[in-house]
């Protein structure tokens, strides 16, 4: 897939010329490149594969999906929920 | 040394002889001869002692009689280790070398009594680092109350080996009346697994060459024998025992519905995994259920006895999280299925090789 | 891990499912093209949760997978040369070549060594300036950034003992050889997540329309897919073909220029053959003219070394979603993980492979 996990970025510093940071991914410490994420800052969370930061991790975006999902299917399930308390007898021979 | 003036320092006209106190293993020490006793003697003997290694014969007279008198019957493994580095976090070669062989006895019930070494070691291994590896042998054989009776060195030459490989076998007593095996084993039955997983494996890829990361993760090498007489305490009943070291538990589980002739149904949200184990697991594309463990183990027990033998497993130090992990079933016999979180299913394969870091 | 874990949760995954079979309407066949999505949905039972309109078709996404023979035999003949250091990510090393795979090589006393990062054989280089020392650069759009960063290091540091092997293939050609090849039965795409983090959503649009295909970029939890697959459901009954991002916590619209502009100095596209599927024009990447002088192809002579496939192995037809795994006659006979006749049985992304390892056997 390209497997690529989301870091926390703990700490940034240049070596030999190249910005890297120390990133945290849940409890596991890694060095990664960060070349490419030119603005990224220590608490953002960047995507990493193959030790190269390839993409920041755009947190607010990610709340908005987390609340989406919440919903989904939330309404269909309530609706099921009401005809069945309003017709037991429906919910009987549909279990 | 001579001096401006040419006179001989009289007190340095010695014969030469071997150096005595060297810092890495040569060949000579594995020759037989003066280096090789000298190495016993500095390094192994005094790790080891105990009076029948002391007497340092070819072979050892073990009395065992009594230990047998009423039904109780020998049980005898070994098994070799290798693992790069020599050192991890959690442990060394030396305690693998020690608890590996303990456990596979303790799998098969008995209480394990007797243990054998063997070293093959490259030159040029720091003899400090075998003095090491020796006294890490020597905590986990009295930790586990075991004796190493009698023991071998070779040595090889410089790139034919990693340093040093250590076999080790081992002499153990099953007690009258417990009889562990895949033939007992029943659809129905309970598979417990005694804590986390791929903590091992984890460890030492934490520090392998080209791979390193720094994680709150050790190796859980621990000797079970304990463990799997504070089972049978509440439990003669015990069906099978394994302990699930390379290949991981998806491999031991393969092998007991295999063996067994029966399926084996496992909970995925009941698999045990330390949260960084998991975490470097992903960051690598490793599965935690294709991850060595050195100081776990999985038992089947009759569903009756589950919760008693549960109880007992997490009041032991080495069982402390033990959890139900899932069951034996008539179904797909030899095969392992998952219930997966989300409620699928799949099949869990046996690892063909090496688990090798992913890019994808 | 956060950021993950928060997407795998069976209550909502559930009800993701739920509102799929409650829209669709009509069969549908989706192709997901990354050969991570391909393993997620099978590891997480995601394929079963789906209603039976809904089928899934695993594309040719696993830069393993698609590696030619001849790439893996050029790498196999230069990690046999004296002196050389052949390090390579660890899902490349069972890939079968034509005569035996890099494990094999390594038996017979090739040095081949496993790293995590294209930046860590550079450090390998710096550490043995007496050896050569390669790394197989292979990849979607995700991974080529690496390579570029490791080129470029080498090249400013002066590292001349360092070399790259270069297959990376790229994602929008072979969306459209797809399209294009005969009795092709995809409906819409779900495009990989994370070579849209750093390439962006541009290059779709016109194959979106061009083919009227809905595509949505997707992610790899088990609440990313089935949101894909939901909207791509959406859009199907709708009769839409739309670009949809359903990844936003991860990919923009324009990705990550930054990356971009170090590939496009370090690279340069190349027509390049994906195995089971054939040469796609302007599929694959080649260092750059600035570049050449870090290519092992042409340091150790090896652009000669060319091969043959399985002619049992039909990776191809899989690869293009013609073909299940569990359909094949091979599969599961000739053909397992441990005997791969073609690459998709090899890496355990392809979708053979995925298929074994869920204990999928030969339906025939």
């Amino acid at each position: 897939m390209c497997l690529a996990v989301p870091g926390r970025v703990e700490s940034i510093r240049v070596e030999a010329g190249v910005r890297m940071g120390r990133l945290n991914f849940g409890g596991v410490l890694k060095d990664v490149c960060l070349v490419s994420v030119p603005g990224i800052a220590v608490g953002d969370y960047a995507i990493v594969h193959v030790g190269f930061a390839i993409g920041r991790l755009d947190e607010a975006a990610a709340r908005a999906t987390l609340r989406t999902f919440a919903e989904i299917g939330r309404l269909e399930e309530e609706l099921a929920e009401l005809r069945a308390t309003s017709d037991p007898d429906a919910a009987s021979s549909s279990a | 040394m001579a001096d401006a003036g040419g006179a001989i320092d009289v007190a340095r006209l010695v014969c030469p002889t071997p150096v005595r106190e060297r810092e890495r293993v040569i060949l000579g020490h594995g020759g037989g001869g003066t280096l090789s006793h000298e190495l016993i003697e500095q390094v192994f003997l005094p790790a080891f002692a105990n009076p029948v290694l002391d007497r340092l014969g070819d072979s050892c007279v073990l009395d065992a009689a009594d230990l047998l008198a009423g039904g109780g019957r020998l049980a005898i493994s070994t098994d070799s280790y290798v693992v790069r580095p020599l050192t991890f976090p959690g442990g060394t070669i030396g305690d693998l070398a020690v608890n590996g062989t303990v456990n596979d006895l303790a799998m098969s019930g008995a209480r394990p009594l007797w243990l054998t070494a063997a070293f093959i070691i490259e030159e040029g291994l720091p003899i400090a680092e075998l003095a090491e590896i020796a006294g890490c042998m020597a905590r986990a054989a009295r930790a586990a109350g075991v004796a190493i009776v009698t023991g071998d060195t070779k040595v090889v030459e410089r790139g034919h080996g990693d340093g040093c490989y250590v076999n080790t076998a081992g002499i153990g007593i099953v007690p009258p009346g417990v009889a562990l095996g895949p033939e007992r084993v029943r659809p129905g039955d309970v598979v417990l697994v005694s804590g986390t997983l791929a903590d091992h494996g984890m460890a030492v890829m934490s520090v392998r060459d080209g791979l390193e990361f720094d994680a709150p993760i050790s190796s859980d090498t621990a000797p079970l024998h304990g463990l799997v007489a504070a089972m049978l305490s509440v439990c003669r009943d015990l069906k099978m025992l394994r302990d699930p070291t390379r290949g991981g538990v998806a491999t031991s589980l393969a092998e007991i519905a295999t063996l067994a002739r029966v399926g084996i149904e496992i909970d995925e949200e009941a698999i045990p995994v330390a949260s960084p184990v998991a975490a470097a697991c992903e960051l690598l594309g490793l599965d935690p259920l294709l991850v060595a463990n050195e100081g776990k183990l999985l038992a089947v027990v009759p569903a009756t006895h589950a919760d008693p033998v549960l109880g007992a497993m997490r009041r032991h130090e080495h069982g402390r999280d033990a959890v139900r992990l899932g069951r034996v079933v008539a179904a797909h016999p030899g095969l392992v299925a998952m219930r997966t979180a989300l409620g699928g299913t799949r099949i869990v394969p046996m690892p063909i090789g090496e688990q090798l870091p992913r890019m994808c | 891990m956060k950021h993950r874990a928060e997407y795998r949760d069976a209550d909502r995954a559930r009800r993701l499912a739920a509102e799929i079979a409650r829209i669709v309407r009509r069969p549908w066949a989706i192709m997901e093209v990354c050969g991570g999505q391909t393993h997620a949905l099978v590891r997480n039972g995601i394929d079963q949760m789906l209603p039976p309109e809904v089928e899934m078709i695993h594309g040719p996404g696993c830069p393993v997978c698609v590696t030619p023979v001849e790439v893996l035999d050029r790498a196999i003949a230069i990690a046999r040369r004296p002196g050389v250091i052949l390090c390579s990510f660890g899902d490349m090393l069972r890939v079968p070549g034509s005569r035996g795979d890099l494990f094999a090589a390594k038996g017979d006393g090739a040095d081949v060594r496993v790293v995590y990062s294209p930046l860590d054989a550079l450090a390998v280089a710096a550490r043995h300036p007496d050896r050569e020392v390669v790394f197989l650069a292979i990849g979607f759009e995700t991974t080529a950034p690496a390579s570029a960063m490791a080129a470029k290091l080498a090249r400013d540091r002066g590292v001349g003992n360092f070399s790259l092997l270069v297959a990376h293939v790229l994602v929008p050609p072979a969306i459209e050889a797809i399209m294009r090849s005969p009795g092709n039965r995809v409906q819409a795409f779900l495009a990989a997540g994370h070579v849209c983090t750093v390439m962006g959503t541009g290059q779709y649009p016109p194959l979106a329309a061009r083919h009227r295909v809905p595509i949505v970029v997707t992610g790899f939890e088990p609440l990313d897919l089935l949101d894909g697959i939901l909207r791509t459901v959406v859009q199907l009954e709708a009769g839409r073909h739309e670009v949809e991002n359903a990844y936003s916590r991860a990919v923009t619209d324009s990705g990550n220029e930054t990356a971009q502009a170090l590939l496009a100095e370090v690279f340069e596209t190349v027509d390049r053959p994906w195995r089971g599927i054939g040469t796609i024009p302007a599929s694959g990447w080649r260092l750059a003219a600035a570049y050449r002088d870090l290519d092992a192809e042409l340091r150790f002579d090896v652009a000669g070394v060319t091969a043959a496939e399985s002619p049992v192995c039909r990776s191809g037809d899989v690869l293009k979603g013609a073909l299940k795994p569990d359909r094949c006659p091979a599969f599961g006979k000739e053909c397992t993980p441990r005997t791969p006749l073609g690459a998709t049985m090899v890496s355990g992304e392809g979708a053979c492979a995925a298929y074994w390892y869920a204990g999928r056997r030969p339906r025939s």
